[in-house]
């Protein structure tokens, strides 16, 4: 067939990209246009190269900011942050968005909260844009068809200043799910098992599209959890072809097209699909129905088994290397070979972050927590992921279960997930936490960190140790 | 950006892999503004205990390693958060190269944004320039970006070409990303040359 009648056969990554691409450089580069961008607290050093160059930034209302990673969670008074250096960052996205003129949810608005739960709540991430920010968790976005990815410090000011950025066209990657999820696992537990099969850097160098029948099942709050975990599997982007599910969560939000132009959008929208004989440069096959709840064992995301098994044991490592890092991995978390996850005692208990702090997670939890008590001797917080969610929360009476079963009810933002704004785990307490990554240090200096749903903590938080929430959802 | 032609220096071996972001550059430190000289913050909590005082055990703190200009790593290097102040404090310190078999996709890109070079070599070939390097402290070895290569003065896996009492690899890189490398050229210069084709673009979006 020649090119002009052949039917050429697109994956929806290739046509979000077609669509965004200005022109390609000599090495095989593409400069895309930039639909959307989004800024949080740690941009203070992008604006400042602008300065440093007297650039401005070009297109402010393709830039929406909110700040997250310095804010307080016990108090909605920057003041209160004891730092002056941290405070300043909170306070310079502020200063440089009024500048610009970049839309700002500040700490007084009632919409501010972790930039990955505030876009998509507000119908800013929408199916078919390029969306990118200066953080890893871009990859959120991508569960509304949006191709969205993370960039560093010196792409931030590139955006800013041009409306693009240069990019290497990355490879694709299906993982098509099957099967029905039981009851008490969640999408968290799917991502993690992902992660799981393929390994930390399984997905590096692509984009993965997530599809096949389990998906179609899945909330969209459920979508946006497997998302923003696909850089946990070195994922550039993670996306999903949008669906009514994805039309009906961003239907009458605030910034999403309204009356005859929603109409219109969805008309274009539900053409982002990957063609049928579209081809990816790697399938994989997930069987959702033979997930258990996971939780991880190691400091790495891919350290991720059933709550129901032992500690590995180094000694069955496939080489020298991963030995090593089993074995620095169980010192450092303070566990023996051969020990049931289920006997680890816990210290503190965190339900939030840009994972699993959205308004679902917080219900899965509820359903554990309800008529229970958190354990003596554990620190439990609740950090819900933005201001609406933790009104809609309060609306639904969830925030009584929680304090009344002896859980801290905080205030929106990024808190523990990596305690920038100086909410910690302390040196050798171990955490049982919804978050996403479970590095060496991430909650502080010294913390262990066992990554899981937010039912799952839930769980480990009334029994004291790690659980299987299966037994706790039994007969309720 | 200072260009980069080639470098003749010691090599650190980091002999685990998934060494993420979190790790090379603390996040209670990416407050700092960029003035600050962040290779004091490079592996922070790798290098120093607690009470402050040397992690005897972290290869950085072990003798003939301390001027360590290029660095030998496992799978995943640089995997996680997008902080670019974890290329920052590699580069802050003095490291001007980092070999592995496998980098994380925003840390590669952000190292192209700083002058900081990586190389992606198969993993039996790095794996026999840490064992090398673990072998001998201070071992040095050379970098050359124009002929692409990375020399290392002992024998190595079978696959390289093995020159007299050196073993030479071979490397991969865009024509463009050694262009801005060699001559230090930055590419939001680059990118605002081609306003006008950006503006048209736009014109004819949506
Ligand atoms: S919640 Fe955690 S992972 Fe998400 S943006 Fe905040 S710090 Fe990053």
């Amino acid at each position: 067939m020649s090119p002009e009648t052949s039917h050429q056969a697109h994956t929806l990554f290739e046509k979000i990209w077609r669509r965004h691409a200005i022109q390609v450089r000599e090495d095989g580069q593409t400069l895309l246009y930039v639909d959307s961008h989004f800024l949080q607290d740690g941009s203070a050093p992008a604006f400042e190269l602008l300065r440093q160059r007297g650039l401005e930034p070009r297109v402010p209302h393709r830039s929406f900011a909110t700040p997250d990673h310095y804010v307080p969670t016990d108090t909605r008074d920057l003041a209160s942050i004891a730092d002056p250096e941290k405070r300043a960052m909170a306070e310079a996205l502020r200063r440089d968005s009024a500048a610009a003129g970049i839309r700002f949810f500040g700490l007084d608005d009632p919409r501010q909260g972790i930039v990955h739960v505030v876009a998509p709540e507000q119908g800013l991430s929408q199916p078919g844009m390029l969306i990118v920010c200066g953080d890893s968790h871009t990859s959120t976005h991508g569960a509304l068809g949006a191709l969205a990815f993370g960039i560093g410090t010196t792409e931030v000011a590139h955006v800013l200043a041009t409306q693009t950025l240069w990019q290497r066209k990355p490879r694709t990657l299906r993982v098509l799910l099957e099967g029905k999820l039981h009851e008490g696992v969640s999408a968290k537990d799917i991502i993690l098992a992902i992660i799981a099969k393929i390994g930390a850097a399984g997905a590096t160098g692509h984009v993965i599209e997530y599809a096949g029948p389990a998906l179609a099942t899945l909330s969209m709050e459920a979508r946006l959890t497997i998302c923003n975990m696909t850089i946990e599997a070195g994922g550039r982007a993670g996306m999903m072809a949008p669906d009514a599910t994805t039309f009906a969560y961003l239907k009458g939000r605030p910034f999403a097209p309204q009356g005859e132009e929603w109409n219109r959008a969805v008309e274009r929208w539900r053409g982002l699909s990957s063609d049928p004989d579209a081809t990816f440069d790697k399938e994989v096959s997930l069987n959702v129905s033979e997930i258990a709840p996971m939780v991880t064992w190691g400091n790495s995301p891919e350290d991720a088994v059933a709550v129901t098994a032992r500690v590995p044991d180094p000694a069955t490592a496939s080489s020298a290397e991963r030995r090593d890092a089993m074995l620095r991995a169980l010192r450092y978390m303070g566990l023996e070979p051969g020990m049931a996850l289920t006997d680890l005692k816990i210290d503190r208990a965190f339900i939030g972050s840009c994972t699993n702090g959205r308004l679902e997670d917080l219900e899965s939890a509820v359903a554990v927590v309800r008529g229970r008590k958190v354990a003596t001797g554990v620190e439990a917080w609740v950090v819900p992921g933005s201001g609406p969610v933790k009104r809609e929360a309060e609306a639904r009476g969830l925030d009584r279960v929680f304090k009344e079963a002896g859980f801290q009810w905080r205030e929106a933002g990024c808190s523990l997930c990596l305690g920038t704004n100086g909410d910690l785990v302390a040196p050798g307490q171990r955490c049982a936490s919804s978050t996403n990554r479970n590095f060496v240090g991430r909650q502080g200096p010294g913390s262990r960190t066992h990554l899981m749903s937010p039912a799952m903590v839930a769980a480990a938080a009334v029994s004291g140790r790690l659980a299987d929430v299966r037994r706790l959802l039994e007969g309720r | 950006m200072e260009p980069f032609k080639s470098l003749r220096a010691v090599a650190l071996p980091i002999a685990q892999p998934n060494l993420d972001t979190d790790q090379i550059l603390p996040a209670r430190f990416l407050h700092k503004p960029r003035a600050e000289n962040f290779g004091e913050y490079l592996f922070r909590d790798l290098r120093f205990r607690r009470d402050g005082s040397d992690n005897p055990d972290f290869i950085l703190n072990k003798p003939g390693y301390r001027a360590a200009r290029i660095v030998l790593a496992e799978e995943n290097f640089g995997c996680g958060s997008s902080r670019e102040h974890a290329v920052w404090a590699l580069y802050d310190y003095g490291i001007r190269a980092v070999i592995a078999p496998s980098m994380g996709d925003i840390f590669v890109s952000n190292a192209a944004k700083n002058g900081l070079l990586t190389i992606v070599l198969p993993a039996p070939a790095v794996a026999g320039m840490i064992q090398a390097a673990l072998a001998e402290p201070g071992l040095q070895i050379t970098v050359d970006l124009e002929a692409q290569s990375v020399t290392m003065p002992v024998p190595g896996a079978a696959s390289a070409a093995t020159l007299g009492s050196v073993t030479q690899f071979n490397f991969e890189i865009d024509a463009y990303r050694q262009r801005c490398l060699l001559s230090g050229l930055d590419e939001l210069g680059y990118t605002l040359t081609l306003l006008d084709s950006i503006e048209t673009f736009e014109r004819g979006y949506r």
